[in-house]
């Protein structure tokens, strides 16, 4: 086994998805599949070799500090699902 | 042959001759859409109001002489790309009402030539998927075989073009989703080089993979649709600054004394017979119209699968986190607390395929993994595009299978995600080294399913791909077929 059932909801819990049993009993043998398959990698040796990020060398792309149109607040919060004057509403965070 | 029949450069010269008008065009694709789509489901949404005001402001812009690359050709948009006061879904429950507030560079560049919105194109949820069926909004049917999936992600984009419901379209591809359903529907669909087509608007999924690109009827079509794609964005801070070159002088050259590299490692058992064959004699064409093929090795091929299925799960994860019912999309109800809504939202709110990849990703970056997944992958991706380097040394563009297999069934993968992922074997390679390719059609199954060749080049070679594809196209002759629908 590459990943026990109580791991799954762990990582779960760490992605911030709630999972029924059923989900958690399915994605523990779906995931060990997967893991077991990449497992393929150790294979290689990739010792000392760069490990890459971008297909492409990028280099920090800066631009003038001028300010542009944005989009304003009340554009912002057209598609909240709750939102009051100008910030977003959500649940309370503490007791 | 009826308007929605024809390609961009077809209508293009009848609508530059008077010959028709943009809104007759528009209009014959909109007939086509009422006979066909009720059994193809290529579209989550249709923008006719919008496409028939548009064509009857080009017809304006016509009479006066303004006649510019894609003025009058109705165009299909994968439901990935925001369209300003248009509902962009993602093929998602999570954004189902999600209404952006801006267009993406890609809608802007297309709509400032001329072409008309036919509507949003169904896509596996977040483009994850090989199939379109991971789709919130139900599944797109392949136009050759409605029992078979049109490939994916992209193939509501895909099918609406093979079944003449739009005349050209926009995809995106991570790890084959433009190249795959071109294949398996029977069209010509390119992947740009990383870079080469701004991202800016384009949902993200694995923003280090994710690439902008064409669905087309021939291969001019695609020359002509990436003159209008292509190019830098200052909005987007992954966008090249290269030249972008006139890609339609590129079709109708020849290949006389181009070098064809032929991967070994992709010639491998799994192969169906008879898209082997289908390559075979695809290569047999090539060989005549003066390309030279040398056998060539892609040694960490292999690993392509097992590199990509963790980079692109740890890149969506993190994509993905921005889900949590607060600034747009669906909120789950009835939430405790803050942790819950999220918890809640993000479980009512993604289907199981991105749940899944949400969860590899997660797993694969978290403490203790992270060296042993994410940083492993990212160096065998490194001998990957290494690998690459090398060939091209050795040849001017590589010729391989699209997909190892024509259209399956639909519902015959959708249990076994590692059997789905297999379909994109051949695709994903080019994603991990962030070159261009592009698929083109060769030939039928005897069961009537569409093959596609793929081809190859190096960074910033469109140009090479346009080549070598209009010369295949022109000397193999396939067979002219339309779905019977």
């Amino acid at each position: 086994m590459k990943i026990s059932s109580k791991e799954v909801e762990y990582v779960a819990h760490l992605a911030r998805l709630e999972i029924t049993e059923a989900e958690q009993e399915k994605f523990t043998s779906q995931l060990n599949d997967i893991l077991l398959y990449i497992d393929k990698l150790n294979e290689l040796t990739t010792e000392g070799v760069e490990p890459m990020s971008h297909a492409i060398s990028v280099t920090n792309a800066f631009r003038e500090d001028k300010v542009v149109d944005s989009i304003g607040t009340q554009q912002t919060l057209a598609n909240a699902p709750d939102a009051r004057g100008e910030l977003f509403r959500v649940p309370k965070v503490i007791d | 042959m009826e308007l929605y029949q024809l390609t961009i450069h077809e209508l293009q010269e009848k609508i530059k001759k008077g010959e028709v008008t943009a809104t007759q065009v528009t209009q014959s694709v909109f007939e086509r859409i009422d006979a066909v789509e009720g059994k193809v489901h290529s579209y989550i949404r249709l923008m006719k109001d919008e496409a028939l005001a548009t064509a009857a402001k080009a017809d304006e812009e016509i009479k006066n002489g303004n006649i510019k690359p894609l003025t009058g050709i109705p165009i299909a948009l994968k439901d990935i790309v925001c369209t300003k006061g248009i509902p962009t879904t993602c093929g998602s429950h999570i954004l189902h009402n999600f209404v952006p507030p801006y267009n993406a560079t890609v809608v802007e560049k297309l709509r400032d030539a001329g072409a008309i919105f036919v509507g949003k194109a169904n896509m596996d949820e977040f483009a994850m998927g090989s199939s379109t069926e991971t789709s919130y909004f139900g599944p797109t049917r392949n136009p050759w075989d409605l029992e078979r999936i049109p490939g994916g992600s992209s193939g509501g984009s895909a099918a609406a073009v093979a079944a003449d419901e739009c005349i050209a379209s926009i995809g995106s591809d991570t790890g084959g989703s433009i190249r795959q359903p071109a294949a398996l529907c029977g069209i010509v669909g390119l992947k740009p080089t990383y870079g080469r087509v701004s991202r800016f608007g384009l949902i993200a999924f694995a923003s280090s993979l994710d690439q902008i690109g064409p669905f087309t009827k021939d291969v001019e079509d695609c020359a002509i649709m990436m003159n209008v794609l292509a190019g830098y964005d200052p909005r987007e801070s992954t966008s090249v600054k290269e030249d972008v070159p006139d890609y339609r002088q590129f079709a109708g050259r020849d290949i006389k004394g181009w070098k064809i590299g032929i991967p070994k490692e992709y010639f491998v058992e799994g192969i169906d017979p008879e898209v082997n064959t289908a390559i075979k004699n695809a290569i047999a064409v090539i060989e005549q119209s003066g390309g030279k093929c040398v056998d060539i090795s892609l040694p960490h091929t292999q690993y392509c699968l097992a590199v990509y299925y963790i980079i692109a799960p740890a890149e969506a994860c993190s994509n993905l986190a921005r889900y949590d019912g607060v600034k747009y999309g669906f909120r789950a109800a009835d939430a405790r607390d803050l942790l819950d809504m999220y918890k809640k939202t993000r479980m009512q709110g993604f289907g199981a395929e991105v749940k899944r990849r949400i969860m590899i990703g997660t797993y694969a970056l978290s403490a203790g993994y992270y060296d042993a997944y994410y940083k492993k992958a990212s160096q065998v991706r490194a001998l990957i595009k290494k690998d690459f380097e090398e060939a091209f040394k050795k040849c001017d563009v590589i010729m391989t299978p699209t997909t190892p297999t024509a259209a399956f069934k639909i519902g015959e993968k959708t249990d076994d995600p590692l059997q789905m992922y297999l379909s994109d074997i051949f695709t994903i390679s080019t994603n991990l080294a962030g070159i261009p390719g592009i698929s083109v059609p060769c030939g039928f199954t005897s069961g009537g399913l569409p093959v596609g060749v793929q081809f190859l080049a190096g960074h910033f070679e469109e140009g090479k791909l346009i080549q070598i594809a209009s010369a295949y196209e022109k000397n193999a002759n396939i067979e002219k077929r339309r779905p019977a629908l």
